[in-house]
């Protein structure tokens, strides 16, 4: 396995007056909502255990009030934990100075926002060029250094122009831009695309995707959108209710929901187009028929399989060896539906 | 039980003088005590506003003009304004109030530069802390509605009759719009910019200076513009305690019923006002002009 970038344990976010208090009724099992209503204290997340690695995307997706950007803002303490730890590469985030904590956000993590927080009185240059100027560089050598994370975002010819007069899809690049311009390995991503149109949501997850071919940043992603998370996540992980409900690669969470909450979540995904056929092959079996990469989705393979003599494909890896087969009926199981066992006590808030 | 109800249990009034004595008698002896030291506290600001405004009486009008002119255009880009401004001063100057107005201009100017050093470091105060602010609002609260000859008794009383105890008054009356906007301005700074900042790592100053007061500077200016135009209001009356400028013949026209008089210093007054308005507004319009993108 890959390093471990952020390590968060037994993390707990309530609040209210005496939030300290309420955690020993949390942990004593009481529910959110009888927290709310006995105490009036909001339970924001409770006991979250994450192991985020190194140089890849972890998603972090839930609905709206499941704790997602709360989460978030505790890698960079944005938000105080009530009780709990977070280590950033070994060292403990809690325990840190104010003085520290500000080297740490300086240099060590950028984020960027839903709604972009941009510094609407400054031109795009300047915005990029922020996190620098904050390091203690120059505006001028600043503007220099980060110039090249202004071409990188698609923003050249751009520079003196004011975010207002640019587009949302547009301002987010300026956004990603100014997070990547201070050279931080991790970037904390809050719905960073949630507010754009599918298509220039597309086209920055497209952008996304190429930056971290060339840059191995460690990325937390937050998002409520499961195509999304699907798309660019290496792992995943579900919150629900400030809880974490199953954590995992893309491909287990769709082939084993651990309960009907996440298996009414992904009804709607396009399957075919999702599950690899790694996934779901029979390991180090050989058949007749033809060959396809491990990587190649259902959708893709299928004509061809229903086509040979015996409705089955070899799978191969990156070396062209076969490590694998796949049937028909393996194809046909993994792309219906999951069947939703209880719909009634799904609580979607 | 019935004399209850007739009439108010008041004080009982010879009870009523001996606490006004009391007040009043002990006020006198603050001021007796401490008159010289707080007018000598003073000094430098008369001083400054003595130079100030004999510079302007001393500088030759053709200059005055010009000033004039240029700064209503360094401050509104506007042709329209900057020449109006300058027609305004050629008919003060015709109808013979040239020097009251530059006494008026004197004192308004000082007062605004005062309140903006006192009233915008309030202001920032106030949005820091919640305290300052529950603290700070009454207080400006009263500036704002208590009659102004009430302030000038203690005011008279302290450092009697002249310019200083004058540009107090105005002082008083014409801070609280520069802090109160000042404050709101940086409270209605987008808590997104902020959070930008902070995740960015941003120390307090750089996110006062780089991001709180620059995104409420449009908020702050029209708080200036304010306290411009209610420290131009407040010249009849600082003038009713010896300050020099327009207030002074409008005050004798009111006793004398010059109305030509009054009316025409009036005017002078209305003149600068709308000058002074115009000029900032055009400015703080042209601070924000980054908010309003070209995109649609």
């Amino acid at each position: 396995m890959s390093d471990i970038a952020i390590s968060i344990k037994g993390l707990y976010k309530i609040f209210g007056k005496r939030p300290k208090k309420m955690v020993e009724y949390v942990k004593d099992g009481m529910s959110k909502a009888d927290l709310l209503d006995k105490h009036n204290h909001v339970l924001g997340l409770k006991d979250i255990n994450i192991d985020i690695p190194a140089h890849k995307i972890s998603v972090i997706m839930g609905l709206s009030g499941s704790g997602k950007s709360t989460l978030i803002r505790h890698i960079n303490r944005l938000i105080e934990p009530t009780s709990g730890n977070i280590d950033v590469y070994g060292k403990d985030v809690l325990s840190m100075s104010k003085v520290e904590l500000r080297e740490f956000r300086r240099h060590q993590t950028s984020m960027v926002f839903q709604k972009f927080g941009l510094h609407v009185h400054k031109t795009v240059a300047e915005n990029v060029a922020y996190g620098l100027v904050i390091q203690g560089i120059s505006l001028d050598q600043a503007k220099k250094d980060s110039h090249k994370w202004l071409e990188r975002v698609g923003l050249d010819g751009f520079e003196d122009y004011y975010p207002a007069q640019l587009s949302g899809g547009m301002q987010q690049r300026v956004g990603l831009a100014r997070a990547l311009a201070t050279d931080a390995d991790i970037l904390l991503m809050d719905e960073a695309f949630s507010a754009l149109d599918p298509l220039i949501r597309a086209d920055m997850q497209d952008i996304l995707l190429d930056l971290q071919q060339d840059l191995h940043k460690t990325i937390v992603f937050i998002t409520h959108d499961l195509d999304e998370a699907l798309r660019i996540g290496d792992s995943i992980a579900i919150l629900r209710d400030g809880e974490v409900i199953q954590q995992g690669n893309p491909q287990d969470i769709i082939l084993k929901p651990d309960d009907d909450y996440i298996v009414d979540f992904i009804q709607e995904i396009n399957r075919g187009r999702v599950i690899n056929i790694k996934s779901i092959m029979n390991k180090g079996k050989t058949v007749e028929g033809p060959s396809f990469h491990q990587s190649s989705v259902l959708e893709n393979v299928l004509t061809a399989v229903v086509d040979s003599d015996n409705h089955a494909a070899n799978v191969v890896d990156d070396n062209n060896e076969i490590i694998g087969s796949i049937h028909l009926q393996e194809i046909a199981t993994a792309i219906a539906k999951p069947a939703v066992k209880s719909n009634i006590n799904i609580n979607y808030k | 039980m019935i004399d209850i109800l007739g009439e108010f249990p008041a004080m009982k009034i010879g009870e009523l003088r001996e606490f006004k004595k009391s007040i009043d008698g002990s006020f006198s002896e603050f001021t007796g005590e401490y008159g010289e030291a707080i007018e000598g506290f003073f000094d430098p600001l008369l001083w400054f506003l003595v130079w100030f405004e004999k510079l302007l009486l001393a500088t030759p009008w053709p200059i005055i003009l010009l000033i004039v002119g240029s700064l209503a255009w360094a401050g509104s880009r506007s042709i329209k304004i900057a020449s109006g401004a300058i027609l305004a001063f050629i008919a003060i100057g015709y109808f013979g109030m040239w020097e009251d107005t530059m006494s008026t201009l004197a004192i308004v100017s000082v007062a605004t530069l005062i309140c903006i050093f006192i009233g915008i470091p309030m202001g920032i105060l106030m949005a820091r802390s919640k305290y300052a602010q529950t603290l700070v609002t009454p207080l400006l609260d009263i500036m704002q509605t208590i009659p102004a000859f009430v302030y000038l008794i203690p005011v008279v009383m302290l450092l009697g009759i002249g310019k200083v105890p004058g540009l107090i008054a105005v002082c008083i009356y014409a801070l609280p719009p520069v802090v109160r906007l000042t404050n709101l301005g940086i409270r209605l700074v987008s808590k997104e910019a902020l959070e930008a900042a902070d995740a960015f790592g941003a120390s307090y100053s750089q996110r006062l200076f780089g991001v709180q007061i620059p995104l409420a500077l449009p908020n702050i200016f029209a708080g200036i513009n304010q306290t411009i135009m209610m420290a131009l209001s407040m010249v009849v009356i600082a003038s009713m305690i010896g300050v020099a400028g327009l207030g002074v013949p409008v005050l004798r026209s009111i006793s004398n019923q010059y109305l030509a008089l009054g009316l025409l210093n009036g005017l002078a007054i209305v003149a600068l006002a709308i000058i002074f308005d115009r000029v900032t507004q055009e400015y703080g319009k042209r601070l924000q002009k980054h908010r309003h993108g070209d995109h649609s």
